[in-house]
C-alpha cells in the first residue's frame, strides 16, 4: 500500500550492533511524565511519594510557573518517615485524606514511587489497595514507579499506563485500542482517519476521564502511538490483547504504514485506504518538503532522551534527506521499534544508555549540523557552536500523523534556519 | 510526610551545586541516581549559562543497589578528576544516595586524589537549598582559607554570591563600585567568580562584605573567628541601607565614608507629584529573609507604602524577620508552605505583592499585581541588561520594578473615566495582567478556582453571615479594581464589627466614610 519512492534502506539497522556505555546520563527520570499526563487525564491527581528533590524536579521541569495549582504534588518524606515503614503508611493515609478533602473533584489518584521510596521499600501497592477500599467508589487509587533508579523520562508514562491495564474491565468486543497520551487535536485526527475507513469501535488509553467506557480482552487489538510503551505493551498482551506492529506515525511514511497495519487488520479495501489518505498524504509531503529544504544533506546527532530517537531518525533520514551520525536512545525495545529500525539505513551508530562525557566527545568530534539533546546540554553545546534541538519539545508538541508532519520537520529546521539568519559576528 | 504543591527551596545538594557552579576549577562529585541530573537545567536553561555545571553524578540504578554502588562512586570520582583536573573536589550525596549510606566523603579521602577533597554533610531530609549553599561554602573556606599577611592597601572579600542567585552577578559589580569609590579594592569575590586558589588567599583581605547571609553567614563567622576578619552586617539594598552600609564600611576600614549619589533617582522619583498616588499602597512582602528585610524598609521609608504583611520561607532568617514585622506592628508569616502564603494573601487583599515567582503566581490567580524581589526565580529574572538590587543603581531598579505594576494601575484608574467605553469595560481586565482576566490559566485549560465563598466574601468572612446585596455589589464594581479589594475588606470588617448582616450601598459608603483619612 505504500508505493513510495524511498531511499534504499541498505538492509536496515535491526541487526546493527548497539553501542552500550555505562556512565553519567543526562536525562529526566520518569516522574516528569506526570507533567503531560495530568493535563491528559482530567480527573487524575499524581502524588509523588518522594523527597524535596522530586518536588523541585517537578516544578523545574514544569517551568515553575505554568499552572496555578497543578494536579500533581509531592508527599515529602521526612526523617520520621524513614525511621519505620508502618509510620510512613499512616503518614501517607493522612496526606491522601488531606489531598482528597482539598480536591473532591479527583477520581483517579496515582501514588507515584520515587527513588527514595523505592530504596526504603515503601509498599505503595499495598497503600493503593487500602486506599481504594477506603475511598471507593468515588476514587480509584493506583500506583506506579517514576523513580530515576527504575525509569527514564518517557518511561514514566509507560509505567503509569501499564498500572491502569490490570484494572480495566474485561470485554470480548472486537475493538481497536490506541495506546499513548497524545494532544487531543492529534488524537482526534487519528480517530477521524480510522473511522473514515470504517474501523471501529476505537478506544484510547489513557482515557480523559476515569468513567470512560474502556475495557480490554482477547478481541482487542492495539496500536501504540509512542515507542516507549514497552511495559504497557506487555500488560495488554497479558490481558489477551494483540499488538499491531508498525513504524511509528511520524512523518508521511510512518503515518501511512502505521495506518496501513491497522487497515490490514480490519480488512480495509485498498481503494478506501487510498481515498481516505490521499489528500492528507499529499498535504504532509508538501509541508515536509517545505520544512525539509533546510535539512536536506545536513547531519544529525541524537543524545538519548525520549525514546523517540529511532523513529525520528527514520523520518529525518528518509523524508527530510538528513544524515544520521549517532542515534542514541535510553532503551531500545526491538519488539516496538523494530519496524522503524528496518527502515533506517545502516550507517549511524546506534547507542543505548549513556556515558555523557564520552558521547559529548563523539558529538564534538563529529560536528553535526544539528544535535538533539536534553535541556541540560543544549545551551552548553550552542556555546560551542553546535545547533541544538531540545528533545523535550518532541514530547510536548503535537508531532504525530499527517497534519503535523510539516511541523515535526519544522521543529528540526528552525534551529538551522536561525543559525543561518543571525549575523552576530559583528557583535561578538 | 508533608503535602507540597510548589516549593520555595530545592534540596541541599542543589545549594552545593549553586556554589560549585559559581566557582571555577572546582568539581562536585555527587552520588545520585540518574534523574538528579535535572538540576543541570536550572543553570543552563533558567540562568542561561553557556557551560554545564561542574558536577559529575554517579547515576546509580536499581540494579546497582544490591551490588556495588561504592565502586561506582570511586570510578566516577576518578574519571571526574582525570577529565576535569580541578584544583579541588567537593563530594556529597543526594537524598537517595544518603539512604544507601555509602559515605562518599570517606571513600573519596581513601582514594588519594592529588587535590583537596572536601566532604559535604548535607542532610537531605532535614535541610534545604540555602543551608546546602551556606554549608558548602563554609566547608570550602574552612578547608582552603588560611591566615596570611594582609594586603598593603585595604581590601575586602565579597562573599555570598552564587550561581542562580537573584541578581547576584549585577550586585557584585555595584558593591565593587561602592567600595572602589571609598578607595577599597576587592581581594576575592566568592563563591561566584573564585577558584579554590582564590579561596586560599581570602585571608589577605581586611574584612568581608557579607552580601547574602543566606549563603555565606557561616563562612563569615568562621573567618571572623579564625582569620580575624570582621564582616559587614548591613545588606546595601535600598537607599537607607546603602548609606548605612557605607557608614559601616567606613567604621570597619577606617576609610572616609563616601557615596556618589549623582545617579540616584529613587528619592526624587518618590517625591515627584505623580508618586502621590503611591501613598499608603498596601503591600505584602514575602521571599528570602534578606530581601524581605530590605524590602520592608524600602517599602515603608522610601516608597511610602503600607506594609500589611511580611514573611520569609527560610527559617534561618525567622528571627530578624519576626523582629522587623513586630516593629511594623505585624506578625510575620514564616513558612515554606506555598498554600499557607496564599491563604494569608487572600485574607489580607493587598494592592501589591512583593514576592518570589511563587507569589507572582498567587497574584495572577487572585488578580493582584506582583513584583519579584527574591528567589526562587524564573528565566525572566535573569535579564540581559544590568539590573542590580544593591547600591544606588539597585535602588533605581527597585523603584522601577515596584512602581510599574502600580503605574499600570494608574493607567487603569484614568481609563476608568471612560468606563462605559466599549474598549475599557470592567471585564476587559487590567492591562498588566497580560491580556488575561484574573483566574484564567495561561494554557487554556480549566483554571483552578479559589475555594467557593458566598457572595465572593474574603477568607475571614466565609463563616460569617455577611451578605452583599445586589445593589451594593454593583456599586462596589464601580470602584477601580486596584482599590476594590481594600474597599470590600474594609466594608466587611465595618459590617462585622457592627453586627450588620447585609451590606447595602449605604453600608458601603458608611464604611468608606469611617475609614476615610
Amino acid at each position: 500500500m505504500t508505493e513510495l519512492p524511498r531511499l534504499p534502506t541498505s538492509g536496515g539497522c535491526r541487526e546493527t550492533p548497539i553501542l552500550k556505555q555505562r556512565g553519567q546520563r543526562e536525562v529526566f527520570c520518569g516522574l516528569t511524565g506526570i507533567i503531560w499526563l495530568h493535563r491528559k487525564m482530567q480527573d487524575a491527581f499524581f502524588l509523588v511519594i518522594g523527597s524535596r528533590t522530586c518536588a523541585h524536579l517537578l516544578q523545574s521541569a514544569a517551568g515553575v510557573m505554568i499552572f496555578a495549582e497543578p494536579r500533581f504534588g509531592t508527599a515529602i518524606l521526612e526523617e520520621t518517615d524513614l525511621a519505620g515503614l508502618a509510620d510512613a503508611q499512616d503518614e501517607l493515609d493522612k496526606v491522601v485524606d488531606e489531598l482528597l478533602t482539598r480536591r473532591p473533584d479527583i477520581k483517579q489518584l496515582f501514588l507515584v514511587g520515587s527513588c527514595p521510596s523505592e530504596v526504603i521499600k515503601l509498599d505503595l501497592a499495598k497503600a493503593a489497595e487500602r486506599m481504594t477500599q477506603r475511598h471507593a467508589p468515588s476514587v480509584r487509587v493506583l500506583n506506579f514507579s517514576g523513580s530515576g533508579i527504575e525509569t527514564t523520562f518517557t518511561q514514566g508514562e509507560d509505567a503509569c499506563l501499564a498500572s491502569m491495564v490490570p484494572v480495566l474491565p474485561e470485554t470480548d468486543d472486537r475493538q481497536l485500542l490506541l495506546v499513548g497520551a497524545l494532544p487531543d487535536v492529534v488524537e482526534e485526527q487519528a480517530i477521524g482517519l480510522l473511522e473514515a475507513m470504517g474501523i471501529g469501535p476505537i478506544k484510547v488509553l489513557p482515557a480523559p476521564r476515569a468513567d470512560a467506557d474502556l475495557g480490554v480482552g482477547k478481541n482487542t487489538v492495539y496500536a501504540l502511538t509512542q515507542p516507549f510503551l514497552g511495559d504497557t505493551h506487555d500488560a495488554l498482551t497479558r490481558r489477551g490483547a494483540r499488538h499491531l506492529p508498525a513504524p511509528f506515525p511520524f512523518g508521511e511514511e510512518g503515518t501511512t504504514q502505521w495506518l496501513a497495519a491497522i487497515a490490514s487488520e480490519f480488512g480495509v479495501a485498498p481503494d478506501l485506504f487510498e481515498q481516505v489518505t490521499a489528500a492528507p498524504r499529499a498535504r504532509a509531503r508538501k509541508a515536509i518538503a517545505q520544512a525539509a529544504e533546510a535539512l536536506n544533506g545536513k547531519s544529525i546527532f541524537f543524545f538519548p532522551d525520549s525514546q523517540l530517537e529511532i523513529p525520528l531518525a527514520r523520518f529525518l533520514t528518509r523524508e527530510c534527506g538528513m544524515e544520521a551520525i549517532e542515534v542514541g536512545a535510553p532503551f531500545i525495545h526491538k519488539g516496538l521499534v523494530g519496524p522503524d529500525l528496518d527502515l533506517l539505513a545502516t550507517g549511524p551508530t546506534i547507542s543505548e544508555g549513556q556515558d555523557v562525557d564520552l558521547q559529548l566527545d563523539r558529538a564534538k568530534a563529529a560536528k553535526p549540523d544539528l544535535t538533539v539533546c536534553g535541556l541540560g546540554l543544549a545551551n552548553p553545546l550552542e556555546a560551542e557552536g553546535l545547533a541544538t534541538k531540545w528533545a523535550i519539545e518532541l514530547v510536548f508538541t503535537p508531532v504525530h500523523f499527517y497534519e503535523q508532519a510539516g511541523d515535526l520537520a519544522g521543529l528540526f529546521s528552525r534551529p538551522i534556519r536561525r543559525a543561518a539568519l543571525l549575523k552576530l559576528e559583528a557583535a561578538e | 510526610m508533608k503535602l507540597t504543591v510548589w516549593t520555595y527551596e530545592g534540596p541541599p545538594h542543589v545549594g552545593a551545586m549553586r556554589v560549585a557552579t559559581g566557582m571555577t576549577d572546582l568539581h562536585y562529585v555527587l552520588h545520585a541516581p540518574q534523574g538528579d541530573t535535572y538540576a543541570d537545567l536550572l543553570f543552563t536553561m533558567i540562568e542561561r549559562r553557556d557551560h554545564r555545571p561542574p558536577v559529575t553524578y554517579t547515576t546509580f540504578q536499581a540494579r546497582d543497589l544490591g551490588a556495588d554502588t561504592a565502586n561506582l562512586f570511586k570510578t566516577a570520582a576518578q574519571d571526574a578528576y582525570d577529565r576535569f583536573k580541578p584544583q579541588a573536589i567537593i563530594v556529597g550525596a543526594s537524598c537517595t544516595a544518603e539512604l544507601i549510606q555509602d559515605d562518599p566523603g570517606g571513600m573519596a579521602e581513601t582514594m588519594g586524589l592529588p587535590v583537596p577533597t572536601i566532604p559535604l554533610e548535607l542532610p537531605s531530609y532535614q535541610r534545604k537549598e540555602n543551608f546546602g549553599a551556606d554549608e558548602t561554602f563554609f566547608q570550602i573556606v574552612k578547608t582552603l582559607a588560611k591566615p596570611m599577611a594582609r594586603t598593603k592597601q585595604i581590601t575586602a572579600n565579597l562573599i555570598g554570591p552564587t550561581a542562580l542567585g537573584f541578581r547576584h552577578r549585577d550586585d557584585i559589580q555595584e558593591v565593587t563600585a561602592l567600595l572602589s569609590d571609598m578607595g577599597i579594592s576587592i581581594n576575592v569575590v566568592a563563591p561566584m567568580t573564585s577558584s579554590p586558589a582564590d579561596i586560599a588567599r581570602m585571608g589577605a583581605a581586611h574584612f568581608n562584605v557579607l552580601m547574602y547571609p543566606e549563603t555565606a553567614e557561616s563562612a563569615a563567622r568562621w573567618m571572623e573567628r579564625e582569620l580575624d576578619q570582621p564582616y559587614t552586617k548591613t545588606v546595601p539594598i535600598g537607599v537607607g541601607a546603602t548609606r548605612d552600609f557605607i557608614a559601616e564600611v567606613a567604621a570597619i576600614s577606617g576609610n572616609e565614608a563616601y557615596l556618589d549619589t549623582s545617579r540616584l533617582r529613587l528619592p526624587w522619583y518618590s517625591k515627584s507629584v505623580d508618586s502621590t498616588y503611591l501613598t499608603g499602597k498596601r503591600v505584602f512582602l514575602f521571599g528570602d529573609g534578606t530581601h524581605v528585610l530590605a524590602a520592608a524598609r524600602i517599602a515603608s521609608d522610601e516608597m511610602g507604602f503600607e506594609v500589611v504583611g511580611m514573611g520569609c520561607y527560610n527559617r534561618e532568617m525567622a528571627r530578624p524577620v519576626r523582629a522587623k514585622a513586630k516593629e511594623m506592628g505585624l506578625t510575620a508569616t514564616i513558612t515554606d508552605d506555598y498554600l499557607e502564603v496564599e491563604r494569608v494573601i487572600e485574607a489580607l487583599q493587598p494592592e501589591m505583592i512583593l514576592g518570589t515567582q511563587m507569589e507572582r503566581h498567587i497574584g495572577k490567580r487572585l488578580g493582584i499585581p506582583c513584583a519579584v524581589i527574591s528567589a526562587p526565580v524564573h528565566v525572566q529574572d535573569f535579564p540581559a541588561r544590568y539590573s542590580p538590587q544593591m547600591g544606588i543603581e539597585g535602588a533605581n531598579v527597585i523603584f522601577d520594578t515596584w512602581v510599574h505594576p502600580l503605574v499600570m494601575g494608574l493607567e487603569e484608574h484614568l481609563l476608568h473615566m471612560f468606563r462605559e467605553d466599549f474598549e475599557f469595560h470592567d471585564a476587559a481586565g487590567p492591562s498588566h495582567h497580560g491580556g488575561h482576566k484574573p483566574a484564567t490559566s495561561v494554557d487554556g485549560g480549566p483554571a483552578p478556582q479559589p475555594a467557593a465563598s458566598p457572595g465572593g466574601l474574603s477568607g475571614e468572612m466565609k463563616n460569617g453571615s455577611v451578605i452583599w446585596l445586589a445593589d451594593a455589589e454593583k456599586e462596589l464594581k464601580k470602584i477601580p479594581f486596584f482599590v476594590r479589594g481594600k474597599a470590600r475588606r474594609n466594608t466587611e470588617v465595618f459590617a462585622a464589627e457592627r453586627g450588620v448582616a447585609e451590606i447595602s450601598v449605604d453600608t458601603l459608603y458608611e464604611a468608606k466614610a469611617h475609614y476615610a483619612r
